[in-house]
């Protein structure tokens, strides 16, 4: 199972990223979620959204194996073990793995707990095999 | 603070000094947040008698508790001040995601003081709070002004700013925000410009504090799946605002060559579906919100982009100014958003204008040459342009708004100059509509529909009828529905999906940790009215009956065409409606709250 996304559908409205934030780090934060919009204003107009794909080259690459499988089968970053390398930044092929220090004490990902697929209005996402 | 970013950021502009001061928790308690801030400050802080375009004046930026968090349309901020247009309360409320970054800021308000000697924009980022200079920003569109400024600060910074119309002093310039979201009426924008602030640049990456993350996940939740699975949800968000066109054409309330019918012949090339099919590329949705009704759009004629049109701006810039083709209206939208200019006041007044002209009460002379008959989009192109520069005879005269317009050139023109207190009546024609019509006549701010929008209420009941049931719904819409402002959540989930409002409750105690029933909600709603009211007393000597009337034109002129052909407010009837409303309001026969009223809802103003 993953998460997808249909960017033709958002709406840039962030919705996700503030239910990720609170599901993730029991915060609302929508800077602390791990769902990448970007918005391509005034031209050519159109909402470009980047979701993890569950492929693990995060969790290939972490010298300290901190990135773990969940019971949804889901890669997740197991907070007290990250080192900040950001090994796993660099591999991530959607741009969705995360290290900000200055907003947390380590990495973040999805991990598929689907609270972003509950709040969204225009059925951009979803979860499926 | 829980559901509060916790701090006011005070920017004095005259002296380049920015300082914060902790949001008082009783200012919270009594006043929740938003527009309730806004009148609380503008009462306390702005001078009896100050000069709108003086240093005296202030724009104060307030976002609510609900502002930027898992609240169904939670992107809404309130700017509030004294209106240039009006003299009187001015709050505009701006959707898009620029009250969410406030709030992650650590901000609740921002209070804009003073007037900086040369032109600068604030950047926050977080704590870090500057002026910087704006002169490579000067002169320049709102649109191409945000492209320069997400190009140097970068895209997670939101950004509002001001057009060559606040720039140039135009009464009734906006605030422009995310390439299509507007804090439109009043003048916002004209008091941003005389400040000389073009732009407001900020990101906020801190988390806001609530009392119970789990119930707000919740209710959270349970708010965003009733909005989902609304029956109404999908055609909604398939045309937004403009879902109401045809309906507005079809029972006579779509503005026609300025309000002089309800009903347009060309109004099926204006319709939601068809502007779906020929320019909408993208739903463009306000922070948090999962029904979108902005709609984002491609003319290719023009080879521009804009967002919208929203119904308000398909009613005055199409119908209202006789224009019947939807490509057009939206170049006309795009023009007004770049040049910073309310759509609404500025497709109201050159409608007046174009009556004028096909009357003869203006000449070519007068038009600088342009032949401004109703339905004549390049003239209507050219006067947006020439109101946002002052440019010409016919630039000077329209920028002043209606009422002043009307004033300068008489011959009987003020009869048609469709306003209420200086504020140009937004899209709905009021023949035959007395909620609507008395809906427009006590908004606090002049003619606006958002504070009661009672349109559908009136043909539900008999839209001729004076009663006091009519009465009684309209002051409880003005009670309530603006709390949506307070709270800093979009009110159209609940008119437009017809979610239960309790829905709220939950989320907002979860958020603050105070339980506040709809009731408490709407006791703080009719005491923020009031005092509104009270702001509109002490800043015009003399205010009172006679300021609530409505155009001539809804009781001196029945429609020729269309649904409400022949049909027509007598001026009793218009009387009756503030006798009624004065009454129940608490209000004597002058419009003016009671001593008792105000005593009953704690309220002390200084009038005098």
């Amino acid at each position: 199972m993953r998460l997808y996304v249909d960017s033709a559908k958002c709406s840039g409205c962030r919705a996700c990223l503030v239910a990720c934030s609170l599901n993730l780090f029991n915060e609302s934060n929508p800077k602390k979620a791990a769902l990448n919009l970007i918005g391509h204003f005034p031209a050519p107009g159109v909402y470009e959204m980047k979701v993890c794909t569950q492929c693990g080259n995060c969790a290939a690459v972490c010298p300290t194996e901190c990135i773990k499988l969940n019971e949804r089968g889901a890669y997740y970053v197991d907070f007290a073990e990250c080192t900040l390398c950001e090994a796993c930044v660099a591999e991530c092929p959607e741009d969705v793995m995360y290290v900000r220090v200055e907003l947390a004490d380590a990495a973040w990902k999805c991990d598929l707990c689907g609270d972003c697929v509950q709040v969204c209005g225009t059925g951009a996402l979803w979860i499926a095999d | 603070m829980n559901g509060y970013g916790g701090s006011i950021l005070r920017v004095n502009l005259t002296d380049n000094k920015l300082t914060k001061e902790p949001t008082p928790p009783e200012l919270a308690r009594d006043f929740i947040g938003g527009r309730g801030f806004g009148i609380y400050h503008l009462l306390r802080e702005v001078p009896r008698g100050a000069d709108p375009l003086g240093p005296e004046n202030k724009l104060i930026i307030s976002s609510g508790p609900l502002s930027g968090m898992l609240s169904a349309g939670g992107g809404k901020c309130d700017w509030t001040t004294k209106s240039p247009l009006t003299n009187g309360y001015a709050s505009a409320s701006m959707g898009g995601h620029f009250t969410a970054e406030m709030k992650y800021a650590g901000i609740d308000t921002i209070i804009l003081e003073g007037i900086s000697p040369t032109p600068v924009y604030l950047l926050i980022d977080d704590n870090k709070l500057q002026l910087l200079d704006a002169s490579f920003l000067w002169g320049k569109g709102a649109i191409d002004a945000e492209v320069a400024l997400k190009n140097k600060h970068g895209e997670e910074f939101q950004i509002a700013a001001i057009g060559p119309g606040g720039e140039n002093l135009v009464p009734y310039a906006c605030v422009n925000h995310d390439f299509g979201r507007q804090a439109g009426r009043g003048g916002v924008g004209t008091v941003m410009g005389q400040k000389k602030l073009k732009a407001i640049v900020i990101r906020g990456t801190k988390s806001v504090p609530v009392a119970d993350a789990q119930a707000y996940r919740k209710a959270g939740i349970d708010l965003y799946r009733a909005c989902i699975e609304a029956e109404g949800h999908d055609e909604w968000t398939r045309y937004g605002t403009t879902i109401v066109t045809s309906w507005c054409d079809e029972v006579g309330a779509l503005p026609t060559r300025n309000f002089s019918a309800g009903s347009f012949e060309d109004g099926k090339n204006i319709y939601g579906p068809v502007m779906r099919k020929e320019i909408v590329i993208t739903d463009k949705g306000c922070f948090g919100c999962p029904c979108p009704c902005g709609k984002y759009s491609r003319s290719r004629r023009y080879g521009t982009y804009v967002e919208g049109p929203e119904y308000e701006t398909i009613g005055l810039m199409g119908s209202n100014l006789g224009i019947g083709d939807i490509e057009a209206v939206a170049e006309a939208n795009r023009l007004a958003d770049d040049l910073g200019l309310d759509s609404i006041s500025a497709g109201n007044t050159i409608a007046w204008a174009m009556e004028c002209y096909e009357k003869g009460m203006l000449t070519q002379e007068d038009t600088d040459g342009l032949d401004l008959r109703f339905g004549n989009i390049e003239a209507a192109f050219a006067a947006i342009k020439k109101i946002a520069y002052r440019e010409g005879k016919l630039g000077q005269l329209l920028a002043q708004g209606v009422k002043r317009a009307a004033e300068q050139i008489g011959k009987g023109s003020d009869k048609f100059a469709i306003h209420v207190k200086g504020m140009e009546q937004s899209a709905y024609a009021t023949h035959n509509a007395t909620a609507m019509l008395l809906a427009y006549m006590t908004c606090d701010v002049g003619a606006h529909h958002n504070r009661s929008w009672a349109i559908t209420y009136d043909l539900q009941v008999g839209r001729d009828k004076v009663v006091p049931e009519k009465v009684a719904r309209i002051i409880w819409l003005q009670n309530f529905r603006p709390m949506f402002d307070v709270l800093g959540s979009c009110r159209l989930q609940w008119v437009e999906l017809g979610i239960d409002r309790d829905l709220y409750v939950p989320l907002l105690e979860a958020v603050t940790g105070i339980h506040r029933t709809w009731e408490d909600l709407e006791a703080v709603g009719d005491r923020i009215w009031n005092l509104t009211r009270m702001y509109w007393v002490r800043e015009n000597p003399g205010f009172g009956r006679s300021w609530d009337l409505p155009s001539p034109r809804f009781y001196e002129e029945a429609p020729k065409t269309g649904a409400t052909a022949g049909q027509i407010t007598n001026y009793e009837d218009v009387q009756c409606l503030l006798d009624m409303y004065y009454e129940q309001r608490g209000w004597d026969d002058n419009g003016i709250p009671t001593p008792q009223t105000l005593q009953k809802l704690n309220i002390a103003v200084q009038t005098h």
